[in-house]
């Protein structure tokens, strides 16, 4: 008897908890608010459907309980009820799946106006890069890295010269531009995730893969990783912050080039020889 | 319609014995260590999953520890944290459910419900326990290793498994590691041919397809689907295991480790985890088929009815065993795979959720106008039926592509599979172990310590992961020992997860509870006589209990009915056995 | 993935198959009595010992298969460098296909009750499978010689892996065919039995000899030519 209380609580608990608990999801800061309503479509179908099992099942377990002289029903089966719950089910699974889709697609292609950004994680940091003035990103190769060119960027390269590299900082990124975010890993498989975006996707070593997302609001956001990289993975943390144009521009600016950063020597040589006298 | 029972008698050949099959024990040794009788494999398979599932059991209550109170505890440091979840999840996954499922329960209650004397190979069957004994001591050894065993996630994903970031990565952790699943497997091979030519073979005459119970429909399609998705981890592992001992590039592209390029190149993560995910989803459903099957069982016993929509079931459990094998790539939405392919595993992933819906439905259809004693075998089916429709549902979630990006990697992720494939098959498992204790050992659990047991498992459990999918869903992310405060948190999770760690705690008290009674109870339980429950199937017909070597006195016993003849309309009792030859009610009157 | 699912479809095809005859579609609640089980819905009349065998080959098929599945995807990739196929191979292939014949002649010999060519056949079995396995670890040793090592490129090492996978599964299959050699002579000679193992090594030496063509024409490289070709019909 018990039991078919428990069960009640148990569905008027979960409901409750889902309703009342402070603990859901931060407010968005992409466009991917068509995730969140996906979201919302499956919990309301699931809940229904759960309540629904449960409650039927607390309502048997208490109305055919054992008395004595009770008998079962003697029924094998009954096609039609079988058929109308399959169909039934059916229609549900397609009312989540097919939105669903729809909203996959558009995750999964990128509008040709979004700017590159590239992503290159290493345990257990973040690093970005930007096309500079070309608009371009120059190739790029693991086999390339070393102390002065920590994100393998190809030397021989024009188009990689004017690339900014920030290199374990903050990235900037201006409000209301898609941005298409190249992601890429230099030792293990790590994952770029920022929790108000929605959207995230792993990093594989010697592969480039990509997300694209339109940030909606100014702020700042932390970068977790999302896919176990060692020991250093809960701490594997980074700020990305959306700034207005202005305040985007004027964080560009500060940024230096791969041609800047590959040539310290003889920056430092000159500085040097300034200060000799 | 059908109505054999006339005239047909006289054609069943004579009941051969074939004792010289039997390799009949001959010492102490033979009888109790290396024994070739099925039921005895059982009882050792048990025992040591149930002894290497403590250990992974008291791994949760250290990482629910430094969840609950991070900082607290000093000894977990994150090292020692990720070789706490990595060897957690590998044991309860392969070590315990299913070596626990096939290994226990498929080795005890497949020659008996059959109407087999004994497996068909058995002494294979016995090198098969054996070899799964090597196997849990190899990586048992793990923890003694230097450098600890490995904390690579039970996943496994190259290359951080085999590179120094990782603990046990470039020592001895990960190759014993992989030894251990490579024995495993070979070990479970010699098993699985076993259970599935003994159901093929070894059935009694009368038993057909159809008359099989639902528990040997489903440790049948579990086993045919294991000895198909092992490989797939064996060749994982074997290629894995080249990659770290002898240097080749299978998994490893080009990369750069804490500054220093290594040897490898050209290699991909990604076919690892096609391979691996090949073998890790129909692993999923070779530990739910069991537990689906025995769950029936369970609830048709208890209930006194017939289970709802027997033909159904059955071509569920095929369909749900055929489609596992094409959906692998679920787990891999957001692995950077080729993007179309969400397409098709999100479709076949939610189609999949179709047959099992209908599982769901005939169980609880069965408890419709039922007579139901609620037992604790029924309690633990209930407690089933509550955590597998919430932990199947959230699965819609993260099988629809879309939805799964935010939710993939989360609290949520965690939440969901352990209350679809840890909770849900363990009480399925505690169901089943009061349900046929009486059979093994001849008496009966305690009863108040079981009711102690189930109430606290199953409130506890539900308590512990219910609320750990809005942890997932506020964004913490899973395999962090700590996830302090960042900004995106609405509302603090250290109460939250505070509370999960005291119930998880409290839980896993409870469990010592259960292994008192179930040691206690083979001395003190209260005689249980043949057929305690007044079940029809076979292993309930036996003429002693527990069964001798051979399982059926001189004859096999002779099948003339399907499995749940409960409440049948005019019988005498209440349930007909299903070696019952019954006579003076006709079929025809049924239909 | 496409070899193992081609390979899995195979699988449930014949499941299938045999499913369809097993009644799937009565209504067990309205048969009583044993006879609804006889005679085709009944177990089958094969021995248990080839239902197991059968089932076992399934397995090492998965097996291969998955490998197979395993070295295309890897062999899209850039670094791939295919290996010159050793000549040797083919005298190795020879020497397989020998053994194979060999207790093939063992099986029928046994069904005729000669137990000299019995004998003869096993043995002659036996010792041109060890020749088998003698003339693949001398094309290891030439390979490595000529410089192709196991970890230089995927190419190799895939070859190593696989050539060694399979040479594992004739080691295994040497120890139960030195047991059906043992009783076929002596005290434990007994006809009956002795013909059931001899057509049990023959059904796994024929299997294994037969993953080795497949092994050969995936390691040749003529899987992926016939694979390219295949996609150029299509398109």
């Amino acid at each position: 008897m018990a039991i078919a209380l428990v069960l009640v609580l148990v569905v008027v608990g979960s409901v409750l908890f889902h309703a009342f608990s402070p603990w859901w999801w931060t407010p968005i800061a992409s466009n991917w608010g068509y995730i969140d309503s996906t979201l919302i479509i499956t919990f309301w179908i699931t809940g229904a459907v759960f309540a629904a099992v449960v409650l039927f099942m607390a309502y048997c377990v208490w109305r055919f309980r054992h008395k004595e002289g009770n008998v079962a029903h003697y029924e094998p089966e009954n096609k039609r009820l079988e058929w109308w719950l399959t169909i039934l089910t059916g229609l549900g699974v397609t009312a989540m799946l097919v939105p669903g889709l729809f909203v996959w697609n558009q995750f999964i292609t990128v509008p040709a106006d979004a700017t590159e950004v590239e992503v290159i994680a290493q345990q257990w940091q973040w690093s970005y890069r930007l096309p500079g003035a070309d608009g371009k990103l120059g190739t790029s190769d693991s086999r390339l890295i070393n102390a002065e060119n920590p994100l393998g960027i190809n030397p021989d390269d024009p188009n990689g010269q004017d690339d900014l590299v920030v290199e374990a900082a903050d990235l900037h990124l201006p409000m209301d531009k898609p941005v298409k975010m190249l992601l890429r890993s230099i030792d293990v498989l790590h994952d770029f995730y920022v929790p108000e975006f929605r959207a995230k996707m792993d990093m594989i070593p010697g592969s480039v893969t990509y997300f694209w997302f339109t940030p909606t609001r100014t702020g700042t956001f932390e970068v977790l990783c999302a896919e176990l990289c060692g020991t250093g993975h809960g701490f594997m943390r980074g700020i990305v912050m959306i700034d207005t144009a202005e305040d985007y521009a004027t964080w560009l600016g500060e940024q230096s080039t791969f041609a800047q950063l590959s040539a310290p020597e003889q920056v430092g040589a000159a500085e040097e020889a300034v200060v000799r006298p | 319609m059908v109505d054999a029972t006339h005239g047909a008698v006289d054609v069943i050949p004579p009941a051969e014995v074939p004792e010289v099959e039997l390799y009949h024990p001959h010492s102490w040794w033979t009888k109790y260590v290396f024994s070739q009788d099925a039921k005895v494999i059982a009882i050792q398979y048990s025992g040591t999953a149930i002894a290497i599932g403590m250990v992974a059991l008291v791994l949760s209550w250290l990482m629910r520890l430094q969840l609950g109170f991070p900082g607290t505890f000093d000894f977990i440091t994150p090292e020692a944290y990720y070789q706490f979840i990595t060897m957690h999840g590998m044991i309860m996954v392969i070590y315990l459910l299913t070596a626990l499922f096939l290994g226990g329960f498929g080795n005890y209650l497949i020659p008996l419900m059959v109407g087999a004397r004994d497996m068909a190979f058995p002494y294979v069957n016995m090198l098969s326990y054996w070899i799964y004994l090597v196997a849990v001591l190899v990586l048992v050894a793990s923890f003694f290793a230097p450098g600890g065993p490995t904390g690579a996630g039970w996943t496994l994903y190259p290359p951080q498994a085999i590179l120094g970031g990782t603990p046990g990565g470039q020592q001895a952790g990960i190759i014993l590691m992989l030894v251990s699943l490579i024995l495993f497997i070979i070990g479970f091979t010699m098993g699985g041919l076993n259970y599935v030519v003994t159901v093929l073979q070894g059935r009694t005459r009368g038993m057909t397809l159809m008359r099989l119970p639902l528990t040997v429909w489903g440790i049948f399609t579990a086993t045919v689907m294991a000895l198909l998705a092992f490989p797939a981890l064996f060749v994982a592992s074997v290629m894995m295991l080249f990659d770290r001992v002898l240097g080749t590039s299978f998994f490893m592209p080009a990369l750069v480790e804490m500054g220093e390029q290594l040897s490898y190149g050209g290699g991909s993560p990604i076919l690892f985890q096609h391979l691996f995910w090949f073998f890790g989803h129909p692993e999923v459903y070779i530990v739910a088929l069991p537990a689906f099957g025995i769950v029936s069982d369970l609830i048709s016993t208890h209930a006194r009815k017939n289970i709802f929509g027997y033909r159904m079931m059955v071509w569920a459990i095929i369909i749900i065993g055929a489609l596992s094998f094409i959906v692998w790539a679920h787990h891999m939405y957001v692995s950077g795979m080729h993007p179309y392919f969400g397409f098709f595993f999100a479709t076949t992933t939610l189609i999949i959720a179709v047959p099992t819906a209908i599982k769901v439905y005939n169980w609880v259809l069965t408890l419709w106008r039922g007579d139901i004693h609620l037992t604790l075998p029924m309690l633990f089916a209930l407690a089933f039926i509550v955590t597998f429709v919430n932990g199947g549902l959230t699965g819609l979630f993260l099988g629809n592509v879309v939805v799964d990006v935010p939710l993939s990697d989360t609290m949520f992720v965690v939440a969901h599979f352990h209350m679809v494939m840890g909770v849900a098959p363990i009480m399925v498992i505690f169901g089943a172990i009061y349900h046929w204790y009486p059979k093994i050992t001849g008496r009966m659990m305690n009863e108040a310590m079981g009711q102690f047991h189930f109430w606290i498992t199953f409130v506890g459990a539900y308590a512990i992961f219910f609320p750990m999918h809005y942890v997932g869903l506020v964004g913490v992310p899973r395999r962090y020992p700590e996830i302090g405060e960042p900004a995106f948190i609405t509302a603090p999770v250290e109460n939250l997860n505070a509370f999960i760690s005291v119930a998880a705690l409290v839980v896993g008290f409870a469990q010592l509870v259960f292994l008192f009674n179930l040691i206690w109870s083979i001395w003190y339980g209260r005689e249980a006589g043949g057929n305690p429950w007044r079940a029809t199937t076979l292993e309930w017909q036996t003429s002693e209990t527990p069964p001798p070597h051979g399982n059926f006195g001189k004859e096999l016993p002779i099948v003339y009915r399907w499995a749940y003849d409960y409440s049948v309309p005019g019988a005498k009792e209440d349930f007909i056995a299903q070696n019952d030859p019954g006579t003076g009610k006709t079929a025809t009157g049924l239909a | 993935m496409s070899v193992i699912l081609v390979f899995l479809l195979v699988i449930a095809g014949i499941a299938g198959w045999w499913l369809s005859h097993q009644g799937l579609m009565s209504k067990p609640w309205l048969e009583h009595g044993p006879a609804a089980a006889f005679p085709d819905t009944d177990v089958t009349g094969m021995p248990t010992a080839k239902v197991g065998l059968g089932v076992f080959l399934a397995v090492v098929g998965c097996l291969f298969a998955l490998f197979a599945s395993a070295y295309f995807m890897r062999m899209e990739l850039s670094d791939w460098q295919p290996l010159p196929i050793p000549p040797l191979l083919w005298l190795n292939t020879g020497v397989l296909v020998l053994s194979s014949v060999a207790l093939q002649c063992a099986v029928i010999a046994a069904h005729r009750g000669q137990i000299d060519m019995v004998r003869l056949g096993l043995v002659t079995g036996g010792l041109t499978a060890l020749a088998f396995l003698a003339g693949q670890l001398v094309v290891w040793r030439d390979l490595s010689a000529s410089g192709y090592f196991l970890e230089a490129n995927p190419a190799n090492s895939f070859f190593y892996m696989i050539t060694g996978m399979h040479g594992l599964h004739i080691l295994g299959g040497l120890v139960a065919l030195a047991r059906t050699i043992s009783g076929a002579w002596g005290r434990r000679y007994q006809p009956e039995r002795l013909r059931l193992s001899v057509e049990l090594c023959a059904m796994y030496w024929h299997f294994l000899l037969f993953v080795w063509f497949a092994v050969f024409v995936l390691l040749a490289g003529w899987a992926a030519d016939f694979i390219d070709i295949c996609r150029q019909l299509l398109t």
